[in-house]
């Protein structure tokens, strides 16, 4: 009698959570589906994007993810190595491991505004992808250093052994067995960063402006997606175009989740 | 035949001395304060394969990692006395780790291909060492197979993953993949203990026929097993070393009624 009422409120709290899942999705996408065409896709806005589409927004996200990335990327997994097969436990791995973790708590207007200050007029970048980019890379460090570090730690030392034995060096060790092995969990610390940077809007609007044409060079200002839909819906210039914006986001998320899942599945090799 | 009573301590023939591939002299291996292998001086004797025997943490495994460098990847591990190879020690700080460890290969308890292809695995010793050449890995990487008689179960899926072979085959190719970069030891941490017995059979055959190019050491705990594959045996109780000499006499006529004990199964 009691495991079955258990089993209902169980029940019950997970049918709230996809129920939530459903309708935010669901009613954006109802929402925004019917504004979304080959136009909207594939031309710029026009009137402060009352009119038009999103292309320009587009570009910018994609602009941004990969500067975020190609920054954060190779610095974050150095230092997921440097922690995970490196440090020996002491008290600078306690230092070390508590900076990132306070890193990650960090608020993101927070990072916002120090990219806003650092980047944009003490490096005089200005306005501009790179600002944005390297403000939200120093935002994702934590999450890619984390997922990197526990990815690396899942290796059994059992490869590492077996590639020392053979007369492998430790750095050879690391690069040939340790990191191929640890790739699929990287690889889903890099998408959870992904979805960050592609939802964040304070820090990018801070840092990359909200400039409506097109990002060529990394100097330039870009509005991405998410920049976008907030200025959309907060000065009331168009709802509808929120939606439609909205809508193209979320199944942007839903894709980068399926490729990741794919990319992993491929890299991950049957045990 | 060399009659070797070869107690803790007491120098060895002469004759014995001059075929050993390896020799340890005084050999402590301590994990933090605890004293795991106890002062043990053991020849290795060249093209044979030498058995270490003994209860559960008498400190073979140990001992046998002593010998390619291997526990110094463990924290707190701590290395003492001498460990020859063919004279030298190996302990020199002028001899570089990695080559020895090519030149004293280690093949596991557990089986531990790398997660990639069985052609991978069999190259990646040489890959390491920079050798590309694609005619002279594929001639290596089958040598090797074909002398870890795996050759014949794998050739048609040497780009398949390893992890896809039995226990048996993945413990054969890690032995494989030990052989291509041409060791001249090769240790053994009871390398059967996971296997069925058919596969175990099997990687006994190979043992058997891997002695005229190479010198083994074995870790076993199963006495069936010493006295069919090995040459030379050495019994260990509590990191001492108790009783060293041929097979043959050890499980016939020892000499210490503690090897006498534990090889009739009375402990251990």
């Amino acid at each position: 009698m009691e495991e079955g009422l258990a089993r209902a409120v169980l029940w019950g709290c997970l049918l709230v959570v996809l129920g939530a899942l459903a309708a935010i999705v669901g009613h954006v996408l109802v929402q925004g589906l019917p504004g979304i065409d080959v136009d909207f896709l594939t031309t710029a806005p026009r009137a402060s994007g009352r009119e038009g589409g999103i292309l320009t927004t587009i570009v910018a996200t994609l602009y941004l993810v990969a500067g975020a990335l190609a920054i954060a990327g190779p610095v974050g997994i150095a230092c997921a190595i440097y922690l995970a097969e490196y440090l020996r436990e002491g008290s600078l791995e306690r230092i070390a491991r508590f900076g990132v973790q306070t890193l990650a708590g960090v608020p993101s207007i927070i990072f916002g505004l120090f990219g806003f200050t650092a980047f944009v007029l003490w490096l005089g970048l200005g306005w501009s992808i790179l600002s944005g980019s390297l403000t939200l890379a120093a935002m994702i460090l934590p999450t890619l250093v984390k997922a990197a570090e526990e990815a690396i730690r899942a290796v059994p030392d059992s490869y590492r052994q077996g590639s020392l034995a053979l007369g492998a060096t430790k750095g050879q060790t690391i690069l040939r067995v340790v990191l191929p092995v640890a790739m699929p969990g990287i690889l889903s610390g890099v998408i959870l960063s992904i979805g960050r940077v592609i939802g964040e809007t304070a820090a990018v609007l801070l840092t990359a402006g909200s400039a409506l044409g097109f990002a060529v060079s990394p100097l330039d200002s870009g509005r991405t997606m998410a920049v976008h839909l907030y200025l959309l819906a907060m000065e009331g210039i168009s709802v509808p175009k929120a939606y439609s914006t909205s809508a193209v986001l979320i199944l942007l998320v839903v894709g980068l989740n399926a490729l990741a899942t794919r990319i992993t599945s491929r890299f991950t090799v049957r045990r | 035949m060399i009659n070797v009573l070869g107690r803790q301590g007491r120098p060895l023939e002469g004759q014995l001395e001059q075929r050993a591939k390896m020799r340890t002299e005084n050999l402590c291996v301590y994990y933090g304060s605890l004293l795991a292998v106890k002062y043990v001086s053991l020849p290795v004797v060249r093209h044979s394969v030498t058995a270490l025997i003994g209860p559960s943490g008498c400190g073979k495994s140990t001992f046998l990692r002593a010998l390619n460098r291997m526990n110094e990847v463990i924290p707190g591990a701590r290395t003492e006395g001498r460990v020859l190879l063919d004279g030298h020690d190996i302990h020199d700080p002028s001899l570089d780790v990695a080559d020895l460890r090519r030149r004293v290969g280690m093949v596991f308890q557990q089986p531990n291909p790398f997660p990639m292809s069985v052609y991978d695995n069999v190259a990646y010793g040489l890959r390491i060492q920079g050798i590309r050449d694609r005619a002279t890995l594929d001639r290596i990487v089958e040598n090797s197979l074909r002398e870890a008689a795996l050759w014949d179960e794998v050739k048609d899926r040497m780009r398949r993953s390893a992890l896809e072979l039995s226990g048996g085959q993945q413990q054969r190719l890690v032995i494989a993949r030990v052989l291509a970069v041409r060791p001249e030891v090769i240790l053994m941490d009871e390398p059967a203990s996971a296997l069925d017995p058919v596969s175990t059979a099997r990687l006994e055959d190979l043992i058997h026929d891997l002695k005229r190019e190479y010198t083994i050491v074995i870790v076993t705990h199963n006495m069936r097993q010493a006295a069919r594959v090995s040459d030379w045996t050495a019994f260990m109780l509590n990191g001492e070393l108790i009783e060293y000499g041929p097979t043959e006499r050890i499980f016939t006529n020892p000499s210490d009624p503690r090897t006498e004990a534990y090889i009739t199964g009375r402990f251990g």
